[in-house]
């Protein structure tokens, strides 16, 4: 770990006016990626904005009759607040289907957004990452990637963005807001938050430098079934193989996100319109242009499968 | 004490206190955090320094260079080891690669460096700063690959032939050939490997978290040249171990050196991510099982061959060892190969041979069982044997197998298995139902202890047998006051401590019955000096409730040390019991599983255990043990494995999130039956060890669970889902 200098920010346009002062700042939330990573010297932030204190933590109606997450929520309130139980159940379970409860409490709704990948080779700082240092090359394309990508990755990287939570809120359109240093306030699409890889691994999101997070909104809830099955290879406490968000209506249209299969939450226009066509149309839709390796091709099959059996699931 | 006759009615057959389901007595204490475990000996000494250790970041070559300024130069940092100021050093002779590594490389994460700070944090940091440039040299790393180019038997273990195999099994009418794969796998313990290191001029105190004391101290004191009496160690509380911590590995050493060249106690805990590559794993397995049956289901040829990989000076995985023993058949083969690899030593894990060798011979089994149209539990119990089948006039001293298995098959409801596989279907889940044979030798060294009575009545015992976890101090404990006939409250127990009576330590699953042999042997000597000082006959002397009788006399215990402590020590030394009866420890394991017909993900729903183990000291630590120990082997089934870069030669997921271990949610309703059973050829004690035993075969139960589930025979494990994926119904 490198030293660092901290300090309390004081509303959210000066925690982005203090980041843009200093190149090497980072936000820092619950601190559950943050500290690890830093720790191992991947992350080398010289100089750390503790947002907590910004009363970014509460859920509130949206004049549009959705919901407004503050950036600094904590994923546990998250999955237990009635609203989103009731009207937005498949990120409550996506939530629930994360990490172990001690993390989820210190977790935050913009902290989960921005976990970075959990692909073994971006953690050892032995070995060649293009993430962590770009031009070093990939260690994991040839290597070890059971867990890794296999849609929307790069001859750079093929990481998977590993949350649940950005899975749920991807099937749900979700709309990330922030507030920049020069004061402006954004929206983007969930859609456009994340960016795939291609030759620049190590730039992950649409946010610019020194921007934060202050909310995540929901739209108007939708109604149809919620479902969220997370596939991993044991019952809890590990991250997804393959993971389906489906919100599915009575008449067999909907929406479905993926998880673990790309460096985002994985979502097709064209797979939603053949969900009524079943499964292996959808599928067949998400996966399109996919190039797993030999050690996770698994994961197309895999794919199928579980929307198969998140179909049934709504179905009945 | 020598025990070279099987042991008749001793005072540890009233089992008032031995054989009683008692809490563990350190349970308070640990509960407490009062028990200190070796990185948190605050109290021990003053003015402790931290050490982090810097691993290689190659898998073979040579460090041409290794810059250390900045190192130095950041904040609190006191000194840096390396092999440059390290000073001459030897090897132990347990270890195979060098525990400091440098110029010269052997395997990924080898220590080469270890910076010392006044703060943990601060020596993190300036480890980090540590730049080494590297010479990579080609290694080998890839077992599969060395096996095709060929590795014959070594001269250290030839093959053991019996019989003609090759005729009989030709012969035979109904055959299987079949290779099974069993992964890589590391110890994951709790507690990392950790020491606090001391030096008093010439002298070396250690804390340290070790299953074996007296190995530690022996290839410590070898490794810096000293004399054994100018190192002390103590292992008084280990937080799991499973093999890992038999040996003296890096975090002892670089203490050790790392406090003579600060000039200052150093403590030194592996850094989680280090261990996997760093310190020694169960290595991956390929064996090859050939079987041979008649249709009447009688085995005629029984082959078992094994390819395992180590570097240079390591031994290979004996996966083939309960191949030799468990089944009759006339005509056998059983070989080992091993392959020199450039990944980290491979060495023992819990269960060391059996565990990944029953992982292969249980399957096969039930694929025989399968071709012979016969149930699974009824044709082991058709090749049962009595006697050591390479050897007919050596009896097992006891084998209950066969109760094992009726038992376990009753009360587990085997009768409701459909011999169909992939027949039983509830909503999504295909269920089934699997067993497996569970086969452990036991294994006896000599082991001490020293006993001492003082006025107050109060009995103490010192050995440096370790508790690491499985309730050493308690079966201890309750072997004492069983012996001198007190309460347990009355009795003290102190480990782990090479200034105590060496012990067989923690391993092998030798530890209780060893180590509670050795304490009754110097209870023996202790009940001696007590009749003799109340001026009674020892030999009729019965020692109960605190008081000695014998005749119409009646006398406090404590009065004997009324004049002073009365001590005792004594070692139990074993004979040729061993060699005239074979002495194993057996289990019938049954598991039912559901297998998501979709996603394939496995479930284990019941497991059921009967043991037969020789005489249980305590059945609450002993079922601890095996329900850890299925735990474990259900782990090794479906998820267990460290995965190879074959290119770069290490282990990928070296942490404890990238190597899955069981959580709460895997692990189903466990029950553990232990059949009554004495075994006087073991020691005084007539028990055996029960603890490795609970791992062995439950893999291999749960492998024919998922078969019966699904019909389909996985045999590489982990069997992960993708292994079932494509031939499910969906
Ligand atoms: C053992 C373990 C298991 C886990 N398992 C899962 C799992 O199964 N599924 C899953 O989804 N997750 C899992 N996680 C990840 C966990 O969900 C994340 O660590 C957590 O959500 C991060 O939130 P945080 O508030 O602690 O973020 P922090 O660590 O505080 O921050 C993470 C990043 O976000 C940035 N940041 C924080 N707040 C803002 C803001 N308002 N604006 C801009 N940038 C900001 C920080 O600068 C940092 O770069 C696991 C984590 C661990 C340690
Ligand atoms: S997949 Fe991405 S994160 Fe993993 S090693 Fe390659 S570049 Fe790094």
């Amino acid at each position: 770990m490198m030293p660092f200098t901290y300090e309390r920010a004081q509303s959210p346009a000066a925690a982005a006016a203090a980041a843009a002062r200093s190149p090497s700042a980072k936000f820092i939330a619950g601190g559950t990626n943050l500290l690890d990573l830093m720790k191992l010297r991947i992350e080398r932030p010289g100089h750390l904005i503790d947002v907590n204190g910004l009363a970014l933590d509460r859920i509130e109606p949206t004049a549009e009759g959705g919901l407004r997450i503050g950036a600094l929520v904590r994923n546990t309130d998250l999955a237990a607040d009635a609203r989103v139980r009731r009207d937005y159940a498949v990120l409550a379970r996506a939530l629930l289907a994360g990490a172990s409860g001690q993390l989820r409490n210190k977790a935050t709704t913009a902290g989960n957004l921005l976990q970075r990948t959990r692909c073994p080779y971006f953690y050892d700082t032995d070995q060649p990452c293009n993430k962590r240092e770009p031009g070093s090359g990939c260690g994991a394309l040839a290597g070890y990637s059971r867990q890794l990508a296999v849609v929307g990755g790069s001859e750079a990287c093929i990481a998977t963005h590993p949350s649940d939570m950005a899975v749920g809120m991807r099937a749900l359109d979700a709309v990330v807001e922030t507030v920049r240093p020069d004061g402006a306030t954004s929206e983007i699409p969930i859609e456009g938050f994340h960016r795939l890889p291609g030759e620049t691994p190590q730039i992950e999101t649409a946010l610019q430098p020194g921007e934060l997070i202050t909310a995540v909104t929901l739209p108007p809830p939708v109604g149809g079934t919620h479902v969220y099955r997370k596939v991993r290879d044991r019952a809890s406490y590990a991250f997804a193989l393959v993971s389906v968000a489906a919100v599915i209506q009575r008449d067999g249209s909907g929406a479905v996100a993926l998880g673990g299969v790309a460096p985002k939450p994985w979502r097709r226009a064209e797979a939603d319109a053949a969900l009524p066509q079943g499964a292996q149309a959808s599928a067949a839709a998400l996966m399109q242009g996919a190039r797993p390796t030999e050690d996770n091709a698994f994961k197309l099959k895999l794919v199928e499968r579980t929307l198969g059996a998140v179909l049934a699931e709504a179905r009945s | 004490m020598r025990f070279d006759t099987p042991a008749t009615t001793n005072p540890i057959d009233r089992l008032r206190i031995i054989g009683q389901p008692v809490d563990r007595i350190d349970g308070p204490l640990k509960v407490r955090g009062a028990a200190p475990y070796a990185y948190e000996q605050h109290e021990a000494v003053p003015n402790q320094a931290y050490g982090w250790v810097v691993g290689a970041g190659i898998a073979k070559g040579r460090i041409t260079r290794m810059d250390l300024d900045a190192a130095h130069a950041a904040p609190g940092v006191i000194a840096i080891l390396t092999t440059e100021n390290a000073g001459p050093l030897d090897k132990g002779k347990r270890n195979a690669a060098p525990l400091l590594g440098g110029p010269e490389i052997t395997h990924y994460h080898q220590a080469i460096a270890l910076v010392i700070a006044e703060s943990f944090e601060q020596a993190r940091d300036a480890a980090q700063r540590v730049q080494v440039a590297y010479a990579v040299e080609e290694g080998a790393f890839d077992l599969a690959e060395a096996k095709a180019e060929g590795v014959g038997p070594s001269k250290d273990s030839p093959d053991s032939k019996i019989g003609d195999f090759a005729k009989a099994f030709a012969e035979a009418p109904v055959q299987l050939d079949a290779t099974y794969t069993t992964p890589d796998q590391t110890h994951a313990m709790m507690e990392p490997h950790a020491s606090l290191a001391a030096w008093d001029g010439e002298s070396l105190e250690v804390w340290t978290s070790n299953q074996m004391v007296a190995w530690a101290h022996q290839d410590l004191a070898k490794t810096l040249r000293l004399k054994k009496e100018q190192v002390r160690i103590r292992s008084p509380y280990v937080g799991g171990g499973f093999g890992a911590k038999l040996f003296l590995r890096a975090d002892i050493l670089l203490a050790a050196l790392g406090a003579r060249l600060a000039g200052r106690p150093v403590k030194v805990a592996l850094q989680r991510p280090l261990i996997a590559n760093n310190t020694t794993h169960r290595a991956a397995t390929i064996q090859r099982i050939r079987l041979g049956a008649g249709r009447d289901g009688r085995l005629t040829a029984i082959a078992h061959e094994s390819w395992s990989g180590n570097v240079e000076g390591g031994e290979e995985e004996n996966a083939i060892q309960q191949t030799r023993l468990l089944y009759a058949g006339a005509n056998r083969l059983t070989g080992t190969r091993l392959a020199h690899l450039d990944l980290a030593e491979g060495n023992a894990m819990r269960a060391p041979g059996e565990a990944p060798g029953l992982l292969a011979l249980e399957v096969a089994m039930d694929e025989m069982a399968e071709k012979l149209g016969i149930d699974p539990v009824e044709f082991r119990i058709l090749n049962d044997t009595q006697e050591d089948p390479e050897k007919p006039d050596r009896p097992f001293s006891q084998r209950q197998l066969i109760e094992c298995l009726r038992q376990g098959a009753a009360g587990f409801g085997w009768d409701q298995r459909s011999a169909q596989p992939g027949t039983r279907r509830e909503g999504r889940w295909l269920v089934g139902l699997g067993m497996a044979v569970g086969f452990r030798n036991n294994l006896v060294d000599k082991s001490g202890a020293r006993v001492r009575l003082d006025g107050e009545g109060i009995v103490t015992v010192e050995t440096d047998m370790t508790d690491i976890g499985t309730g050493s101090y308690t079966i201890i404990a309750q072997t004492a006051a069983e012996m001198m006939g007190v309460a347990l409250d009355r009795v003290v127990v102190r480990l782990g401590d090479s200034s105590f009576p060496a012990s067989a330590g923690s391993g092998g699953q030798w530890g209780a019955n060893t180590s509670t042999a050795g304490v009754y042997a110097a209870c023996v000597k202790l009940r001696e000096q007590v009749a003799q000082a109340l001026g009674l006959n020892a030999s009729d002397a019965d020692f109960a409730d605190g008081m000695v009788r014998s005749g119409e006399r009646s006398i406090p215990l404590a009065d004997a040390a009324r004049d002073g402590a009365l001590t005792a020590e004594d070692t139990i030394e074993f004979g040729d019991l061993q060699k005239r009866f074979q002495q194993s420890t057996f289990a019938g394991h049954f598991v039912e599983v559901a297998v998501d017909a979709a996603t394939a993900e496995v479930r284990v729903r019941r497991m059921l255990a009967v043991c037969a183990a020789g005489r249980i000291l305590n059945p609450k630590s002993a079922r601890s043990q095996v329900i850890g120990a299925m735990t474990m082997g259900l782990g090794a089934a479906l998820m267990e494995e460290l995965a190879v870069d074959t290119r770069q030669g290490f282990f990928v997921n070296h942490d404890l999130a990238g190597y899955e271990v069981p959580v709460h949610a895997d692990v189903p309703r466990q029950e553990v039956i232990f059949l009554d059973e004495v075994d006087p050829t073991s020691s005084p004690m007539k028990a055996k060890g029960v603890g490795e035993l609970g791992l062995c075969g439950v893999g291999a139960a749960v492998a024919n669970a998922i078969h019966n589930a699904t019909g389909i025979r996985v045999r590489d494990y982990p069997i992960t889902l993708d292994k079932l994926l494509d031939r499910l119904p969906g």
